[in-house]
């Protein structure tokens, strides 16, 4: 598995991983048979997650990288839009077949997921407005606007953190906590020796928090590989 | 030498107009100013080498309460002024606020003082019975630094770039979304003149990574963007910025198109040719040139290292991908250099096109030893030196270089060492 929490290894203890790196990476060659016939939803899977991973990873810190965060979220974008599939999601017993419904619970799935990360980034517009550093303002004259004092940073930790509530298991309950405990609650942050998150093989991971918000980001992805019930219908709770 | 947490680590590294100083930043915000001594008669084969000149804390960890956040001390730029007296010049920032800092030469000191005596206490004036003329005598050269300006408050998102206009009495600062613009001689205020902040932060796609004044036109001003493009602005043009007056984009190879085609499109660094008339940008694989005139394509481009490219999902992984490498031109703009892994650095020779892979490393660069070409083994035939792409260092980047802007020295930052090398003769180049 090529999941990992970002942290850099040297060329060599990739060796190993060789192996993987080419599994993994067959999904961009047009020529291997595999690709083909494979859903490509199964096949960047293994990618999304992973930027999934990054994505949560970057809004975790108290001043994100703007840069790295755009970055992470326009990639993800593209492989979400790869993954749109023409024919058909893994087989799964309650998956309709009708492409109709499988784009549209992937534009729905999409719209979540832009509004869930629009969320985040108004989040992070709102806070600029926080803490005004009293300065004059700049004479008429000189061209241009001035900025007088322009609000500092990004990101009191205690907003944002709640703020990607819903991207992790607790929803909104994390915005009222003192200590945002989510990071430990999520299994999203299970211990490397554990493994990484559960794929959406091994069941939605929401069955252990019944509160949680219907357009988070780990329903997308159950819905997305067709794992979770689908006539289950969207709306709070369970 | 180790430092705790590594607060040693170079991030910038920067020659002043005339190459006789060397400045470099690092992770702990110290600056270290390098002289190079000048030539001896006594051992001419002795060309100038750089010896340290002076050492100050330029910012320190600020703590902002209301946000919870710490700001770090790394120096992520240094920009020199050009000299106007005696003194030097330089502007250091880190995430949030820019210094000035002057850096003036004492080597004489005043004696004879009729009120103080040598130490400087007070005489009893009933001892003074003549006055005389303090006489200034030498005394050992003692290098005074200080801190002349604190630009603070400018930024919201974090400082990226600096660069003095040719009027040597403005500067302006970018950090991810917007560019100030600030008068050296006024630290309350700023003129914003790019603002990419959209409306909705949701509509965020894009990114400033880089800014730099053009070097003769002090209206002409470009920056690049984390998609690959380039903006020229005109400060004549429009108070505001926002609208370009050249955009220079190159159109995305359809037969290298990946998910990660975005992201090694960031261009990491921009850089204004001596001439004035040409772009050097460096994204994640390359390193491009563009004509001012021409704005569909670069007119020349060069790969780093292509053999990363079909390793880009693991360096997607390991976040590789996301590192930020500069790009520098040499005094006649005919050879450009850039870092890359395993503390490699590469040149590429504009003229004859021919290419350079060298190695800032202790084990390879005692003093005066010829630097060896290095080759990178992607496959296929393996020579006996060349290093297999599998068994690259990638904790190993070079990142940070320097161009002295005259002569054919270089200095190269690597992690915590600073390595300057001086060309006698043209390297090899293969």
């Amino acid at each position: 598995m090529m999941l990992s929490k970002g942290l850099k290894r040297k060329r060599e203890e990739e060796e190993e991983e060789k192996e993987a790196l080419a599994v993994d990476a067959w999904w961009l060659d047009p020529s291997h048979p595999a690709v083909a016939q494979a859903p490509p939803a199964v096949a960047s899977s293994s990618l999304f997650d992973l930027s999934v991973l990054k994505l949560h990873h970057s809004l975790r810190q108290s001043e994100p990288d703007l840069r790295h965060l755009v970055l992470v979220v326009n990639t993800l974008r593209r492989i979400q839009a790869s993954m749109v599939p023409t024919a058909s999601l893994p087989p799964v017993p309650s998956v309709p077949a009708a492409p109709g419904m499988a784009d549209n619970l992937l534009a729905s799935s999409d719209a979540a997921l832009s509004a869930s990360m629009a969320s985040l980034l108004e989040d992070l517009s709102h806070i600029e407005g926080l803490s005004q550093a009293p300065q004059p303002l700049a004479d008429e004259g000189p061209p241009g606007r001035p900025t007088g004092g322009a609000p500092p940073g990004l990101g009191a930790l205690d907003l944002l953190g709640p703020a990607t509530g819903c991207l992790l298991d607790d929803g909104l309950e994390g915005l009222f906590e003192d200590i945002d405990t989510s990071m430990y609650d999520s299994e999203l942050w299970a211990p490397a020796s554990e493994g990484l998150k559960p794929g959406p093989e091994d069941g939605p991971v929401k069955e252990q928090a019944p509160e949680l918000d219907e357009a988070e980001l780990d329903y997308l992805m159950d819905v997305l590989v067709g794992t979770q019930a689908l006539e289950r219908p969207p709306g709070p709770g369970r | 030498v180790g430092g705790r947490g590594g607060t040693d680590i170079i991030s910038t590294v920067e020659f002043n107009h005339t190459g006789e100083l060397l400045a470099t930043g690092d992770k702990g915000g110290r600056v270290v100013i390098f002289q190079r001594e000048p030539e001896s008669k006594n051992t001419p084969h002795s060309q100038g080498e750089y010896d340290v000149y002076s050492t100050f804390q330029s910012h320190e960890p600020e703590f902002d309460y209301l946000k919870s956040l710490e700001i770090e001390e790394k120096i992520n730029k240094i920009k020199w002024l050009p000299q106007q007296n005696a003194a030097h010049s330089l502007l250091s920032t880190n995430d949030k606020t820019i210094k000035l800092w002057k850096i003036t030469e004492r080597d004489k000191r005043p004696e004879g003082y009729n009120l103080k005596d040598e130490e400087g206490k007070l005489k009893d004036l009933s001892t003074v019975t003549s006055l005389q003329v303090p006489v200034l005598k030498p005394m050992d050269l003692m290098v005074e630094v200080s801190p002349r300006r604190v630009f603070a408050n400018g930024h919201t998102y974090h400082i990226n770039s600096i660069s003095v206009n040719s009027d040597c009495e403005t500067y302006m600062s970018a950090d991810d979304l917007r560019i100030n613009l600030w008068h050296l001689a006024i630290t309350d205020r700023s003129f914003n003149i790019v603002d990419i902040k959209p409306a909705n932060m949701e509509d965020l796609t894009e990114v400033i990574t880089a800014s730099e004044f053009h070097p003769h036109h002090c209206n002409l001003f470009v920056y690049s963007s984390s998609k690959g493009s380039l903006r020229l602005c005109d400060m004549r043009a429009a108070a505001l910025c926002d609208k370009h007056s050249k955009l220079f984009e190159e159109p995305e190879d359809p037969s290298n198109r990946s998910f990660f085609s975005e992201i090694i499109s960031s261009v990491s660094d921009v850089k204004f040719s001596h001439s004035g008339r040409y772009m050097l940008t460096r994204d994640y694989l390359t390193v491009k040139v563009w004509d001012l005139n021409m704005e569909a394509r670069p007119i020349e481009t060069y790969q780093v290292h292509d053999y990363l490219r079909s390793k880009l999902c693991s360096l997607y992984e390991n976040d590789c991908i996301f590192d930020k490498f500069e790009c520098a031109w040499n005094g006649s703009d005919s050879v450009i250099m850039t870092g890359a892994y395993n503390n490699f650095f590469r040149m590429f020779d504009r003229n004859t096109k021919r290419d350079v892979t060298l190695e800032a490393s202790r084990e390879s660069s005692k003093p005066r030893a010829v630097l060896k070409p290095r080759r990178v083994c992607a496959g296929g035939k393996r020579r006996r030196d060349d290093i297999s792409v599998d068994s690259l260092d990638f904790t190993k980047k070079i990142l940070h270089t320097a161009w002295h802007p005259a002569e054919n020295i270089i200095a190269i930052a690597a992690t915590n060492n600073l390595y300057i090398f001086q060309d006698k003769v043209s390297s090899e180049m293969h």
